[in-house]
């Protein structure tokens, strides 16, 4: 009975390897289906990775995948004016993606999980009680079988509509993004230890522009915007470029990437009769940088600790595996929704409040903020105590601190 | 009723398919596939798209016109 399995992942991305790989470790028999020819590109992300996420996972850095230690991040203001926060030691990496989830992939095979690409998932379907996954693999059209099935298959998410689970985003609750990889940037223009973020209503509305420096002189050079605007975000990225010859003047471009990033639209429920919903496609983003890689990792283990119980107690009803939501919200989803909160508020800084915040934040805030001295109320009383010295200010931070 | 995808434009990366509240679109791979029947012209693809790869159908042929 070779088509079937305990847990078939559709998605082969950070999420769906990492949990295939933990899965597999606990002797599920699992498969992988990723309807794209090659596991890893096209990426749609910026590629930064904290070091507290790497501690979290207990994934080691590899040289051939973590390319680029950062620093720390510099902020820039609409007016230019720039903020540093930056410690002595590697607060996180720059990954190259393609090769990172081949490694992820490579490491759940060894464990077990049967990894199938160019595999597109046409249908999915119910029958008592197991579901039945219609892949065209290679123009074959072939019918695999599991009890549960776990979408990864990021935000264009299918599967899970496919078993009657709606995982569409809200245009509001979403960001639209692009991005350059570009080489040959002006390295004196930039911090190339740093992320470097840029904020502006005329850069990036409610949202930033960044450079994340990946090898020398090389960078993903990308902006995420609401997705509401009436520009396209390769509009503004372009405005941008051309507004700053003293960085891209003799700049190629190597890749082109798109994609859209969830920003706080999460679903109550990542679960359903057989189905464990994971990553972008569980809306698994943080909603003030619309980072995802460490948090969609994360909720794949989280969902497979769920799948271990369901396989031992033979349940897989949407009631028994609500336990996956449950213990998602507990450990990560209600910190993300206390960011959206944040982020509410950043949404409503003017451009001159950003200018003000630059001016007046010191190297020493700037410091204790890298260092790790400030817990987050502090740093909510530090941003607080200086945007409160501008009027009309004081409504929007009682509403929201 | 309708959308246009620029295929010389789109970067094939599932935004639009993300968004869409009747889920009339599907990424396969490298083609972006849209169902004009169910389609219900709410734009919400059109102003998703990070490349401007997706039009109305109508307002192309307003254009043309």
């Amino acid at each position: 009975m070779d088509n079937q399995y305990d847990l078939i992942i559709v998605g082969a991305g950070p999420s769906g390897l990492w949990a295939a790989e933990k899965a597999a470790s606990a002797k599920l028999k699992v498969l992988v289906l990723d309807r794209k020819q090659e596991i890893g590109p096209p990426k749609r992300c910026a590629e930064g990775l904290g070091l507290g996420w790497f501690k979290r996972l207990g994934l080691k850095p590899n040289k051939e995948w973590a390319v680029q230690p950062i620093y720390g991040a510099t902020l820039i203001a609409p007016s230019g004016k720039s903020i540093q926060m930056r410690t002595k030691k590697v607060a996180g990496y720059v990954l190259e993606r393609k090769v990172f989830e081949k490694h992820l992939a490579i490491a759940a095979a060894k464990k077990g999980a049967k990894i199938i690409v160019k595999a597109n998932v046409e249908n999915c379907e119910r029958k008592n009680g197991i579901v039945e996954v219609t892949v065209n693999e290679y123009t074959e059209i072939k019918k695999y079988t599991a009890p549960l099935i776990m979408a990864a298959d990021g935000v264009d998410s299918r599967v899970a509509r496919m078993l009657g689970k709606n995982t569409a985003n809200k245009p509001y609750d979403m960001d639209s993004g692009f991005q350059y990889e570009m080489t040959n940037l002006n390295t004196k223009h930039y911090e190339e230890k740093d992320l470097n973020m840029y904020f502006g209503t005329e850069i990036s509305p409610r949202g930033y522009l960044w450079i994340f420096p990946k090898r020398k002189a090389t960078a993903n050079v990308g902006i995420g915007i609401s997705a509401m605007q009436e520009k396209t975000a390769k509009h503004y990225l372009d405005k941008f470029i051309e507004a700053n010859p003293k960085i891209f003047e003799n700049a190629s471009i190597i890749e082109v990437n798109a994609g859209a990033i969830p920003v706080g639209g999460f679903l109550e429920d990542l679960t359903s009769d057989n189905l464990l919903v994971v990553g972008d496609a569980g809306h698994m983003t943080d909603p003030i940088h619309g980072g995802g890689i460490g948090i969609a990792m994360e909720g794949g283990a989280i969902a497979v600790e769920t799948a271990i119980k369901a396989h031992k107690a033979k349940n897989y009803s949407h009631e028994f595996l609500q336990q996956f939501t449950k213990e998602w919200f507990e450990r990560r989803g209600n910190q993300l929704k206390k960011r959206l909160k944040a982020r509410l508020l950043l949404e409503k800084l003017s451009d001159a409040d950003f200018n003000y915040l630059a001016e007046s934040l010191t190297v020493e805030d700037c410091l204790k903020i890298a260092g790790g001295e400030m817990n987050g109320k502090e740093k909510i009383m530090l941003f607080g105590k200086k945007l409160m010295q501008r009027p009309g200010l004081i409504a929007i931070l009682s509403k929201y601190l | 009723m309708g959308v246009k995808i620029d295929r010389t434009k789109c970067c094939y990366c599932g935004a639009c398919v993300s968004i869409c509240p009747v889920n009339c679109m599907e990424l396969k791979e490298t083609r972006l596939t849209v169902d004009n029947n169910t389609c219900i012209n709410c734009q919400a693809c059109v102003r998703m798209c990070p490349v401007g790869a997706i039009a109305l159908q109508k307002e192309l042929k307003a254009k043309e016109e």
